[in-house]
Formats: structure tokens, C-alpha cells, sequence
């Protein structure tokens, strides 16, 4: 096979390959769309954002407390993890001597591959009487956050480390040599070049800790309401997902599939707000 | 030595002691977890644990079954993703510059599938692949839900890395005469390994990790699977059953958490072995 | 790199043997087939466990449980995906083109805290404790402590035994957590002493008797234990039921025969339940 032909198969088999990809996205849309259909039509857009509360049963299908829910409990989440992740890569990639650098990121390897389910039942046993004792019930906010960011600062951490990894040595190297502090060069040369990975990297793992679902039920309180402070309470979109499914009917059913197109509206929201912040220039 | 001034040096000190503190937090609560499940979990453990079928809902007897489900599951998915992942990675990466509507159309709807709640995504692998493509509860069925979830990090991941590689290694390819094909094989690619190595773990450690949309998909079922298109339940739905529905069956959970994360380690030591045999051919 | 497909693919043709048949055929002395069964997470490990005693008893056969949910359990039935539906409840009126089969009865029991001092709650108390009227343990039981109050969320069959019985109407109901499974109930008040929740009185039974610390407080002077429950004195009970749509196949009658017979007593009481036998 000549080697204009090989590449032209490759060529096409690789643009396949992704519109594979966009075909399974869409795939999802529809089916959430189409599984919501029955609600859309019985009802209309106000009832979501203007209904006294959720009690579908009874007809009341009030979304916005589990949409400030989940937004806050991932925005907590990602202001631990961010810095734990980053500062973790720092030290496995420029501080730590070797076998200390391998054991940890073996450790942040294994910690990502823990099924959710380990963190929440954790939670329960430690972190929500610990709350508890300092304001009840203990099942709240910050529960939450706590148990999120078990979940999400492994791939955070793991994707700071590819970044890290990915960054020109040589450039390391000519600031070496022009005298430049460790601190400024990871501050000036490392962190801005790593800058695109470590964004992927924020932005999967936001995902990641707004689509969580089994450990935030078990530890958040699941009490429809937006919370007054860390310590009340709290139920997301997701847990209202799952929470209810397993016993909904029909309309009711149809609400929950709803409110999944809803947090997927709320993250293509989010996740056009952080292509701002990518295109603010890199100081070269 | 030169001598830096004193901010610097406080600068460079803060930066140590906030990264060593963060891994040593890391560290920690490693150790605390594992000491933990260890605690409640080892007495269950032994060799026939690993090899006899579960007895009573699995308050006792073994979990051989679910470590083949999982392998399975884990083997398939991977088969399935790491193709059309590295394949549309290269697409996006070599051939769409992000100037281009497609690459950030593809971008942003991975960045979005990537949050899709993992019981919104088990219940859109029910009606696709369990159903509509009559697959029936099966380890095929949760393998191509499982697929679905790792793509975005898969694809993301290495098109980063291959977007990093400096452009100078793809000149020097050209002017030796390589074709495409050949540039990416024997030049692009295994300069991506590492950063490809780390997607793929990063990968593993989701879909070990994934509990919700597995168990509308490959189903609950604790007998041994005889083919991919049985059902048949992973480590992780077993814990969460042992953990949240069986009274008493804590003990058995945490003794499958330990099973889990052995496994995790193992995979992840064979994969860096594997990368970097590959890394070592290549350059040879 | 193809190295490590080539040895994914040879672990996935190992898992590629033998293909299970769908078809549900009955041979002249001994069954076969496959049968699925989803629905309810309450009744699919008691489910799981009759499963494999009857494919003991009948080496052709295969049953699949799956969970999902006593809707799943209906739904599948309905769109003949499965071939029993689980649903821990009695059905409703909207559902009459079903056919219960009546498996066990699980009651529904209050638990506190086995440090709690309290010993007996009377209705109106837990009513009152429900829709917060009552706040502070203190007036109950001198302990001076905010009452956590636990709930299960709404469409549970649990729920509605339990706002029945009470004369309760949900949307009164104050909680302060709201769970979703027995277990997790049981976990927060173990680790709560100022919780109070009501769960399936098999789940409370099983870890009163292993050391968890909680206890199921009695009603109206009832003891809250599944002998009671067996010979109905105690109030609070629902329905665990195997359902089907119209025609039933022999390999269901059989299984469906199976799960109420005298052998399956003893399984049904390790789970909590009370066995139809019982009654």
C-alpha cells in the first residue's frame, strides 16, 4: 500500500472515530430529551423555577434549590481539589525525591479508582457525626464537599501531573541557568505553559464532581432547600435522580429525566465560561 | 550559589512546605483509609475469598464471580475506548487546529459528556444498549455504558498531549520523508506514551470506580459469568450492595474494597511496565 | 501499543465462551431456560437467594435478578423485558393488569439510637416529632438535644406505610435528612444518638441482633420483631410481591411456586421478612 493511500485510510478512519464520538453525545441528548417529553408537555417552564417545592406526587416540581445544590457543592469541591491537586503535582514532579514521588502517585492512582460508594459510606461513619457533633445533623453542605473532594483531587492531581509532565525542559532549564528561584519558575515558566492541561483537567473533574451521584446521597441530607449555611442540608440534581427513580412514575419520572437535561444545560453553561479564561493571553 | 533575596527565598520555602503538606495529607489519609478497611475487612480475606462463589447475598462465601465480571468489564471497555479515544484524539490533535469550529464543537461536547451524571448515564445504557440494541443485561451492554463515561477523559487527555508535542519533532519527521502514518507511529506517538499511560489509568481508575450506570447495564447478577453477554455484577456494584442493601454485609464490603484496590495497583504497575517497554523500543 | 490490545482481546475471547440461550423451554422432566427478574433492591437479595437455590434444583436453569426499583420492576414486566417483576409493595389501582404474587410481608419500625434512654414512643409523639412539633428530646426524655429527624424520600412504600399509619401528609413532614435505603438509615442513626428514623423491621432486627447500635422501639406496646409481625400484632406492615403480566410461562409457575413453599421459609426469615406460610 503506498503511503499516501495508508494515510488517507488512517485520515478517514480517525475523523470516523471522533464523529463516533459527537454521535454518542448526541445519542444522549435525545434520549434525555426524549424521556423528559412526557413533562415538557404538562407542564411549563415557570413550574421549575416558580413552583412552591418538590414534591412531585403532588405536582410540584420546584428544580432550584437541587440546581444551587449541585453548583454549590461542586464549586466547594473544586476549591479544595484544585490546590490539593496542583500542589500535590508540584511535589511529585519537583520536590519529592523519587520514591517518595512513585508511592504517592501510586497512592493518588489507586485513590482514583475507589468506587464513590467507599467514600460515602467513609463519610458517614467519620465525617457526619464529626460534623454533627459541632451543629446537627451533621448530613449537610459541607459533608458533602468534604466526601466530593475525596472523589474528584485524585484525577485532578493525576491530570496536574500530566501537565506538569508535558511542559518543554528546556525552558526549565535556560531559567536555571539565568539564577531564576524555584518558586519563580514554577510561578512564571512551569505553571503558565501547563496552563491548557491543567484546565482540562479542572474543567473533567468539575464535571466529574457535578455528575457525582451514590456518595453525595448518602451524606448530604437530601432535604430539598437552598442552605443556609455549610452545615444544612443540601440535595442535588443528582441524588434527586437517583434518590427517586427507582420508585417514579411516569410524570414524575419524566421530571427527574428533566432535571439530568437541566445539569447538562447548567455544565455546557459552565464550561463556556472557563473558555473565557482560556483565552487570556499566556505571558510568553 | 547565588544568594537570592530574602522574598525569594521565603517564596520558594512557602512553596515547599504547602506542597510537602499537601502530600504528606495525602499520605495520611491513605494510610488512615486503608488501615481502616484493613481493620474490618482482613478477616474475611484469603485466598479462597478470591475464588469461591458468594453465599447468602454475599455475607459470606467468596467474590470470584465479580472479579471476573470486573476484568471483563475492565477489558472490554478498554478495547473499545482506547481505539476510537486515541483515533480521535490524533483527528483533533494533527488535523483541526482549535481555531476550527469542529475541534471546539467536539471539545466542548466532551467536556460536557464528561459530566453526565453516572446514573443518567447507566439509565441511557438501559434503553440503548440493554434494550434497543437488545443486548440484555450483559457484561457487553455495561462495557459500552462504561466506554462511553472514559472516552471524554480518554480523548481529552491525549490530544493535550499530542497537541504539546512541539512542532519542531513533526518538521524534522517531514524533512526525513515520513509519511503521516509513520510520523504518527513511530515519531508523535510514543513521545505521547507517558502522557497516553496516564489517560489510561486515569481511565481505569473511572470505570473501576463507576457503580451507578453499571448497575442498570451489566446488571446484579452474582453468578459466574460464562460470556460477555451475560450479566454479570463488578467489585464495585457489590460493594455498594453489600454496603447500602444486605444487613451485615459490611464486613464482606470492605473486604472487597481492599480486593478492589489491590486490583487497581496491579493494573497500574503492569501498565507503567507496559509504557515503558514501549517507550524504550521506540527510541531504541 | 498493539501488544496490549492483542492481550485484551485474548482476555475477552476467554470471557467469550458459551452464549446463554434466551429460549424458555420446558423438557420432559427437568426445566430450562433463563428467567429474568427485576424490580424492588428491597426484595432482590432475597430474590438473589431463591435464584440460586432454584438453579441448584434445576441444572438447565438460569435466573437472572436484577435491581432498579419496585417501577423498574413494573415497567420491565409491562414491556416484557423481564419476566417477573419485584415490587416491594401492594399494587395500586392503575396497575390492576398485573398479578400479584404475594412473596412475604416486611414490616416497619421505628428506630432510635441504642444510647437513647427513651424506651416507647406513643403516636401522637412521633407524630408530633415529625412535623416538629416537638424539637428537643428533652420533653421525651430528659435529654437536652435537638431531635435529628429522618425521613425516606418520597414514593418509597416505606414512606407510605408510615404517613398512613400516622396520619401524616408528607409535604408536612419536616425532616432533617432525607435517605434513601434501610441501610442508610441505620448507618446515621447508629452514628447519631439524637437521630430517629423508621426503616424495614428485618434490617432493624438483623442489626439489633449483630451488636449495630440502634433499637426498634415498639408501638402501642407491641414489641417491634418480625414474630409479632407474623402473628400480626404489630400494626405497621407491607407487601413484598413477585408480579407478572397476563400468561405466565412454566418456567415462572415452577419458580413462582418455588419461592412460597415450606423449604424457602427459613431464607425468607434470614432476611427479616415474615413468610407467606407464617400468616
Amino acid at each position: 500500500m503506498s503511503p499516501c493511500y495508508r494515510d488517507k485510510l488512517f485520515i478517514t478512519g480517525f475523523k470516523a472515530a471522533a464523529c463516533i464520538t459527537v454521535l454518542s453525545l448526541m445519542f444522549i441528548i435525545f434520549f434525555l430529551i426524549y424521556e423528559s417529553s412526557s413533562i415538557l408537555t404538562s407542564t411549563n417552564l415557570s413550574q421549575y423555577l416558580l413552583d412552591e417545592s418538590w414534591h412531585p406526587t403532588d405536582g410540584e416540581f420546584l428544580l432550584t434549590p437541587m440546581i444551587v445544590g449541585s453548583v454549590l457543592i461542586m464549586f466547594g469541591a473544586m476549591l479544595f481539589s484544585i490546590p490539593l491537586g496542583i500542589f500535590t503535582a508540584i511535589l511529585i514532579h519537583y520536590y519529592a525525591p523519587v520514591w517518595i514521588a512513585h508511592l504517592l502517585q501510586r497512592i493518588v492512582e489507586i485513590l482514583g479508582g475507589i468506587p464513590s460508594v467507599v467514600f460515602g459510606f467513609w463519610g458517614i461513619i467519620m465525617i457526619v457525626p464529626f460534623l454533627a457533633s459541632i451543629q446537627a445533623p451533621g448530613t449537610s453542605l459541607l459533608a458533602g464537599v468534604l466526601v466530593l473532594t475525596l472523589i474528584v483531587f485524585p484525577g485532578m492531581t493525576l491530570f496536574a501531573c500530566s501537565a506538569l509532565q508535558q511542559v518543554n525542559k528546556l525552558h526549565i532549564q535556560n531559567a536555571i541557568a539565568l539564577g531564576l528561584s524555584r518558586f519563580s519558575i514554577i510561578k512564571h515558566i512551569i505553571l503558565p505553559q501547563a496552563k491548557p492541561g491543567l484546565l482540562t483537567g479542572m474543567i473533567l473533574q468539575s464535571g466529574r464532581a457535578i455528575g457525582e451521584t451514590l456518595a453525595v446521597l448518602m451524606v448530604c441530607g437530601n432535604v430539598v432547600q437552598i442552605p443556609g449555611s455549610l452545615f444544612e442540608p443540601v440535595r442535588t440534581l443528582t441524588s434527586n435522580i437517583a434518590l427517586e427513580m427507582a420508585y417514579a412514575m411516569d410524570e414524575h419520572r419524566s421530571a427527574l429525566f428533566l432535571s439530568g437535561l437541566l445539569l447538562m444545560f447548567v455544565v455546557l453553561g459552565l464550561v463556556l465560561l472557563s473558555e473565557k479564561f482560556k483565552s487570556v493571553p499566556i505571558t510568553e | 550559589m547565588i544568594k537570592l533575596p530574602a522574598k525569594q527565598q521565603m517564596a520558594d520555602l512557602l512553596l515547599k512546605i504547602t506542597s510537602w503538606f499537601c502530600g504528606l495529607l495525602i499520605i495520611f489519609f491513605f494510610a488512615y483509609l486503608l488501615f481502616d478497611i484493613l481493620l474490618h475487612g482482613l478477616p474475611r480475606i484469603s485466598l479462597e475469598y478470591l475464588f469461591s462463589q458468594p453465599l447468602k447475598a454475599g455475607r459470606e462465601g467468596g467474590i470470584a464471580p465479580m472479579l471476573l465480571s470486573t476484568l471483563l468489564l475492565l477489558a472490554l471497555c478498554l478495547l473499545i475506548a482506547l481505539p476510537i479515544g486515541i483515533a480521535s484524539a490524533i483527528y483533533l490533535a494533527e488535523y483541526t487546529n482549535e481555531s476550527q469550529w469542529f475541534a471546539r464543537f467536539i471539545q466542548r461536547s466532551l467536556n460536557v459528556l464528561a459530566s453526565v451524571p453516572s446514573i443518567v448515564m447507566g439509565l441511557f445504557g438501559y434503553a440503548f444498549f440493554v434494550i434497543a440494541l437488545q443486548l440484555g443485561f450483559s457484561i457487553l451492554a455495561g462495557a459500552l455504558t462504561l466506554a462511553c463515561m472514559v472516552l471524554p477523559l480518554l480523548i481529552r487527555s491525549i490530544e493535550d498531549s499530542l497537541r504539546n508535542i512541539p512542532d519542531i519533532h513533526r518538521l524534522n519527521a517531514r524533512a526525513l520523508g515520513l509519511s503521516d502514518t509513520r510520523m504518527l507511529f513511530q515519531v508523535l506517538l510514543p513521545l505521547a506514551a507517558q502522557g497516553i499511560l496516564l489517560a489510561v489509568i486515569l481511565s481505569v481508575g473511572r470505570a473501576m470506580a463507576e457503580t451507578a450506570a453499571l448497575l442498570y447495564t451489566s446488571g446484579y447478577v452474582t453468578r459466574m459469568p460464562e460470556s460477555v453477554m451475560d450479566s454479570g455484577r463488578s467489585l464495585s456494584v457489590h460493594i455498594f450492595d453489600l454496603s447500602m442493601n444486605v444487613p451485615g454485609g459490611e464486613q464482606s464490603a470492605y473486604a472487597s474494597a481492599f480486593v478492589l484496590m489491590l486490583l487497581l495497583l496491579i493494573i497500574n504497575l503492569f501498565s507503567n511496565r507496559l509504557s515503558s517497554v514501549i517507550q524504550n523500543r521506540s527510541t531504541r | 501499543m498493539f501488544f496490549y490490545f492483542r492481550f485484551l482481546f485474548i482476555v475477552v475471547l476467554i470471557g467469550c465462551e458459551n452464549p446463554t440461550q434466551q429460549s424458555s423451554e420446558n423438557t420432559s422432566d427437568t426445566l430450562s431456560g433463563k428467567l429474568i427478574i427485576t424490580g424492588s433492591s428491597t426484595v432482590a437479595p432475597l430474590a438473589s437467594e431463591l435464584a440460586k437455590k432454584f438453579e441448584d434444583l434445576h441444572k438447565q436453569v438460569k435466573v437472572d435478578v436484577q435491581t432498579g426499583g419496585s417501577s423498574r420492576g413494573i415497567a420491565d414486566v409491562r414491556r416484557q423485558v423481564s419476566d417477573i417483576g419485584m415490587v416491594s409493595r401492594k399494587l395500586k389501582a392503575a396497575e390492576n393488569d398485573l398479578t400479584p404474587h404475594l412473596l412475604a410481608i416486611d414490616g416497619v419500625s421505628i428506630i432510635v439510637n441504642a444510647k437513647n434512654p427513651v424506651l416507647e414512643l406513643t403516636a401522637q409523639q412521633i407524630r408530633d416529632i415529625y412535623l416538629k412539633k416537638i424539637v428537643n428530646w428533652q420533653s421525651i426524655n430528659g435529654v437536652d438535644k435537638e431531635i435529628t429527624v429522618i425521613n425516606k424520600a418520597e414514593g418509597r412504600s416505606t414512606l407510605e406505610v408510615f404517613t398512613k399509619h400516622f396520619q401524616l401528609k408528607n409535604r408536612d413532614i419536616k425532616p432533617d435528612v432525607i435517605i434513601g435505603d434501610n441501610e442508610q438509615g441505620i448507618k446515621l442513626v447508629a452514628n447519631n444518638p439524637n437521630a430517629i428514623a423508621y426503616v424495614s423491621i428485618g434490617a432493624a432486627e438483623y442489626s439489633v441482633q449483630h451488636g449495630v447500635n440502634v433499637k426498634a422501639l415498639p408501638l402501642n406496646g407491641v414489641p417491634a420483631n418480625t414474630q409479632n409481625l407474623a402473628e400480626k400484632r404489630f400494626p405497621l406492615s407491607r407487601e413484598l410481591n413477585f408480579v407478572t403480566l397476563g400468561e405466565v410461562s412454566p418456567l415462572s409457575e415452577a419458580f413462582l411456586h418455588f419461592s412460597r413453599s415450606s423449604q424457602i421459609k427459613p431464607i425468607v426469615e434470614e432476611y427479616g421478612f415474615v413468610a407467606l406460610l407464617s400468616r
